[in-house]
């Protein structure tokens, strides 16, 4: 059992960081745009983010499969899982993100400008900074989802610990690795949650300790 | 040292300002007194820019500031330092942090920086609270923090927007006699808005007061003490020693009545410092 949990668990920690680091570095640009951009832009740009995070995932996974075979070169592994789930989780965060900026006291934007700050300084020395525990906290949420969304990449051949369930825990009724894998995903996502949360607090600086 | 042309701003039908003239000289403390709503926080805001007028001009050191693009704005406003109701200060960095912003925007080096910010911290009386976070520290002492680091990129110019008005009135005592010291050591021009007459009083050298957008008069602190005076001044003598205007505020109501429909009644007192004076003082308004 051990032969099959392990490496399923390095392809699902595999694909769940290669994602989250995707998610990071497009969610927090798309939405600190969404965040600040003129309306006009913002809408158009906010209804894409919209229609990305309305498809079931696991119909993202099919429908971008020729995006996958241009990227990766083909559509089947853990590799090619991570196209379909940064596309699921670079919206998904964008909007944790622009929820974060929208909580960051308007007053230390106008302190900020007051100061002769421009957007740049605005977002690098105000906003991101204020949000970042926030910011934490949304990045946590999104590893969670990942790992749900990853369970799916078994679907393209993506293995991982949702693609050992289905194949030996349900089609094979071997219900002992069907509990493993679920105990491990339970774990899993505890620890991160766990971990995203001590940061978070450790970070903020709004009480008095 | 800044001047006010003809400003006028508004927002949809309402005009927050109504052909608006300003001139404050170097070296003085002005104080613009109004109630909430009049306008006078929108006209702080046109003095940096941050609101831009539709019309009319602003000139601070000889810039007009109201042409400027918004990269020159951004420098300019470096020169014009601003504080405010709410200190506005950053939660996630400790007080030296704060102060040290405008030093890291300026591009100073990190041994100046840390030079610059022990100084101001040294002179606003926080130098012990340099590795603390606001969240830790009483509303004075942020707002003490706010004024060292509006004063960190040495500007002459310093914007006041209601920075007592959630402090008690022994704070707001000492952070009156840091501005008023501040501008004497460093001839630090000092523009402030509040709608206490307590403020003005004890920080203003001029007060303009400003009703629905337009300033509808202007004249020393020492004229418009003498007039909102005059009719309470009998009153007045009950109470030995009192200064601030929550406490005068209840005989002047019980006098003419001249002076509330002028302006005395934009003015919210402070709580007064007795359950007799607070009763007569907020009887009327709630």
């Amino acid at each position: 059992m051990i032969d099959l949990l392990g490496p399923a668990t390095v392809e699902t920690l595999e694909m769940v960081a290669a994602t989250s680091a995707l998610a990071v570095l497009g969610g927090i640009p798309l939405g600190v745009f969404l965040t600040l951009a003129p309306k006009p832009i913002a809408r158009p740009l906010g209804a894409i983010v919209n229609a990305g995070r309305s498809l079931p995932f696991i119909i993202l996974l099919i429908l971008v499969m020729p995006l996958t075979r241009a990227v990766v070169g083909t559509t089947i592994g853990p590799e090619a899982a991570i196209v379909p789930l940064a596309l699921g989780a670079i919206p998904f965060y964008a909007r944790l993100v622009e929820s974060s900026l929208h909580e960051v006291d308007p007053g230390l934007l106008e302190a900020g400008r007051s100061l002769g700050m421009r957007t740049w300084h605005l977002v690098t020395k105000v906003l991101l900074p204020e949000a970042l525990p926030s910011l934490i906290r949304g990045f946590t949420v999104t590893v969670v989802a990942v790992i749900g969304y990853s369970a799916m990449a078994g679907v393209v051949g993506g293995g991982g610990l949702g693609d050992l369930a289905l194949r030996y825990g349900y089609q094979r009724f071997e219900t002992d690795i069907l509990l493993a894998t679920v105990a491990l995903l339970i774990v899993l996502v505890q620890a991160i949650q766990s971990g995203g949360d001590l940061l978070a607090r450790r970070l903020d600086r709004r009480g008095p300790s | 040292m800044i001047k006010i042309r003809n400003i006028t701003k508004r927002y949809g039908a309402h005009a927050a300002l109504d052909g608006v003239d300003l001139d404050v000289a170097p070296g003085e403390v002005y104080g613009i007194l109004g109630r909430s709503g009049a306008g006078k926080s929108t006209l702080l805001r046109t003095v940096n820019v941050l609101e831009r007028p539709e019309a009319g001009t602003v000139t601070v050191f000889g810039q007009e500031l109201t042409s400027l693009g918004e990269g020159d704005l951004a420098r300019a406003r470096r020169r014009i330092g601003m504080i405010f109701q709410q200190y506005h200060l950053l939660q996630r960095r400790t007080v030296a942090a704060n102060v040290a912003l405008p030093l890291e925007l300026a591009g100073r080096t990190k041994g100046e920086q840390r030079r610059r910010v022990a100084e101001l911290l040294d002179r606003v009386g926080l130098a012990d609270k340099a590795g603390a976070y606001p969240a830790q520290l009483s509303g004075g002492q942020r707002q003490r923090v706010a004024i060292a680091r509006s004063l960190a990129a040495e500007p002459h110019v310093l914007l006041s927007d209601e920075a007592t008005s959630a402090l008690d009135p022994e704070t707001t005592t000492s952070i009156l006699g840091l501005l008023r010291d501040l501008n004497r050591e460093l001839n630090l021009t000092i523009l402030l808005i509040t709608h206490e007459h307590g403020v003005i009083r004890q920080v203003a050298d001029t007060v303009s007061v400003i009703e629905a957008g337009r300033i509808v008069s202007t004249e020393t602190t020492a004229e418009f003490t003498a007039r909102s005076e005059a009719p309470a001044g009998a009153a007045a003598a009950l109470v030995p020693g009192a200064t601030s205007l929550a406490t005068d505020r209840p005989t002047a109501e019980a006098a003419t009545g001249r002076i509330e429909s002028d302006h005395a009644d934009a003015l919210t007192p402070r709580p007064a410092p007795g359950p007799a004076a607070r009763s007569e003082a907020n009887g009327p308004q709630s």
